[in-house]
């Protein structure tokens, strides 16, 4: 029990720092059906710029708090920027472009990113400056830090801000009506690639944020941090319905508390002593474990696979056509 | 003026083409020593590429299906040899044994990773067929607990090199000679494929799907045929490198090296098999040359080395993905269907 609670707590923070990766892709997604294979980098620019800046304001002395909000501070302008800077150069150009083009694209943008920061910040994991000091309380038998806390309020605060700015706001009446019809809300009147490129914007926006977060909460950060976050992103937003918003914040959470339980579980699930086979590895209470916790990145993807198998328009989301 | 080489008036002038051809391709190993030995090992790295190349040519160009997961295969069947020609388990199979076992697991892997993948669309594909690289690289990296099947991250050393009764494949030399028949063989394969009845419903399924369909064409099954086809050349490619390097880990695998090898047919141009093949020569080639070039004029300008060889070349590979799809869509040598298709923009 004490451990399905600890690996609840853990799940659901994760699972809220994917949710705010996955709203990036499915923003983009749901407003030009382009996967932004590049958004992973853009996570991971993220946390390297509030890296740096939390290690260059680390001596001055300033309360912890502050630093790391100034951090975070300088990565979301500088994500934002790369993100409009990605829109504008390589997406735009292909957007009548048959669908694989801008994906291949995508993927060029991404290996330049991930390459640009390994000239900027090296190859090595770099240890994220643990500065606030953090307070574990225990809930029933599970542990949960003052981080985790933190990083489960900002995350609620962020989508319960982005759903108001999507759903209250002109701009994101602007924005659903781009993603339902381009040509018609360019008739009406909306500047369709300026909300494109706000969208692109705002979802490396919340992108930063969430590096800084993933920083913070692991510890490290290395330039290759990207690709496997963005990909489990991705399935998460997959799994709530691509293109849609409360979707994605589903399947963010939900992505992390399969991951969290399943690697909590797997070990002694797969435990053949457990099921009594008659191995000599568990004579005197041994384990003979088939798949232990180590395989913890695979759940993202099956998880992935059997979505697009069996529904492939997600929780939340609607039926999609085929390649039209 | 009459062209110099006209083949039309003279069909015997394509042989003499080809006598040159195979002359050149058979004394190129001899001039690559004068510049060096190592040459003969990138060249015949270079042309493993070119296998693997042209076996994801299958799946994305003539398919037109994404797969950003390839090197999977190219690891099932290095692993496959590796297992079955190593101290590891003790056995050591003849490789005329191996190869095809090898190639055919990587095709028994192609149909199980497009089985599941058939319904979707291309870019949903193209993000599936990643997991599946990263699983394949996660099994490689953790089976080595309980049962040591593949050692895990420190990899498998000690594979035995190819050899038949009284002979060794154990220098670059001998090898490239191997690879060269070896990937003539599969690039006349592919040439007879391409136009082929497989080959133009392959083309009609990458054009527009539910037209094919309707034309009669089992979409299923040749979608399913694609990926297990390509994957198996992948798995024979695998089979060589785990050979020729003696050692294979799952580092070799990474997903930076499936996307060097899409890189390859995009920049070549998709579909087009000459357009294949020398994407994969010039993306195997410059970074060699790179490694040769750049080293030594960073040192001269800054006396250290800033920016090393290797990103560089990662840099270069993605501006080349990028510009190629802004300017170029069809490769540097594109095949005319592919070309037709790309350049139209539909609003």
């Amino acid at each position: 029990m004490d451990t399905f609670l600890q690996q609840l707590v853990n799940g659901l923070t994760a699972g809220s720092v994917y949710a705010v990766v996955a709203l990036g892709y499915t923003m983009v997604y749901g407003i030009i059906q382009l996967i932004n294979f590049a958004h992973g980098e853009v996570v991971m620019i993220g946390a390297m710029v509030a890296f740096t800046v939390i290690n260059l304001l680390v001596p001055t002395g300033l309360p912890p708090l502050a630093i790391v909000l100034i951090g975070a501070g300088c990565a979301v302008p500088v994500c934002m920027l790369v993100g409009y800077g990605m829109e504008r150069l390589a997406y735009r150009p292909l957007r009548h472009a048959p669908r694989l083009a801008p994906l291949i694209t995508a993927i060029g943008v991404s290996i330049i990113l991930q390459h640009l920061a390994l000239m900027i910040w090296s190859r090595n994991i770099l240890a994220f400056p643990q500065i606030i000091p953090s307070r574990t309380y225990f809930i029933g038998g599970a542990a949960i830090t003052t981080v985790q806390i933190a990083i489960l309020a900002i995350c609620l605060g962020l989508m319960a801000s982005l759903a108001i700015l999507v759903y209250r706001t002109p701009l994101g009446t602007a924005m659903r009506a781009t993603a339902q019809n381009a040509q018609v809300a360019g008739l009406m009147g909306i500047d369709v690639n300026r909300i494109i490129a706000v969208t692109f914007i705002i979802g490396a926006g919340l992108g930063a944020v969430a590096g800084v977060l993933f920083g913070t909460y692991y510890g490290l950060a290395q330039y290759t941090m990207g690709s496997v976050l963005g990909l489990k992103a991705f399935s998460a937003a997959v799994l709530g319905g691509i293109g849609n918003i409360p979707g994605a914040m589903l399947g963010g959470v939900l992505l992390g508390l399969v991951e969290a339980l399943g690697a909590g579980y797997i070990g002694d699930f797969t435990d053949l002593c457990q099921w009594g086979l008659p191995l000599q590895a568990c004579e005197g209470g041994g384990h003979f474990i088939l798949f232990g916790s180590n395989y913890q990145d695979v759940f993202a993807f099956i998880v992935l696979i059997l979505v697009l198998v069996f529904r492939p328009q997600g929780l939340l989301g609607e039926r999609v056509g085929d390649r039209a | 003026m009459r062209p110099y080489f006209d083949t039309r008036s003279k069909p015997w002038l394509i042989w003499v083409g080809f006598a040159l051809i195979g002359f050149a391709l058979a004394v190129l190993p001899f001039a690559l020593t004068q510049i060096g030995t190592t040459w003969v090992r990138i060249t015949n790295y270079a042309i493993l590429y070119i296998l693997l190349a042209l076996g994801l040519n299958i799946v994305v160009g003539f398919a037109g299906l994404l797969d950003l997961g390839y090197i999977a295969f190219y690891a099932v069947g290095a692993y496959v040899y590796a297992l079955l020609a190593s101290p590891q388990f003790g056995l050591h199979l003849p490789f005329w044994v191996i190869l095809p076992i090898g190639a055919a697991v990587a095709a028994l892997f192609g149909a199980m990773l497009g089985a599941p993948t058939l319904k979707l669309r291309g870019d949903y594909l193209a993000i599936v067929t990643l997991g599946f690289g990263e699983i394949i690289r996660i099994f490689l990296n953790n089976l080595s607990r309980p049962v040591n099947i593949t050692n895990g991250p420190q990899g498998i050393t000690g594979i035995d090199p190819f050899s038949l009764p009284g002979f060794r494949f154990d220098t670059p030399l001998k090898f490239y000679y191997l690879l060269l028949a070896i990937v003539l063989v599969v690039i006349v394969i592919n040439l007879r494929l391409q136009n082929s009845r497989i080959g133009r419903a392959w083309e009609a399924i990458r054009e527009d799907e539910i037209a094919a369909r309707a034309m009669g064409i089992n979409t299923r099954n040749l979608k399913l045929l694609a990926f297990a086809m390509g994957a198996s050349f992948g798995g024979l490619a695998g089979g060589m490198f785990s050979a020729i390097q003696a050692f294979i880990s799952p580092e070799s695998f990474i997903l930076v090296e499936s996307i060097m090898v899409v890189s390859m047919v995009v920049l070549g141009g998709m579909g087009n098999i000459w357009g294949v093949i020398l994407g994969a020569v010039l993306l195997s080639f410059i970074p060699e040359i790179l490694r040769w070039t750049v080293t030594p004029l960073q040192e001269a300008l800054f006396g250290r080395m800033v920016i090393e060889p290797e990103v560089i070349r990662m840099l270069l590979f993605g501006l080349a993905l990028v510009l190629v799809m802004l300017f170029r869509p069809a490769g540097l040598l594109p095949s005319a269907v592919r070309k037709r298709e790309l350049e139209e923009r539909p609003i």
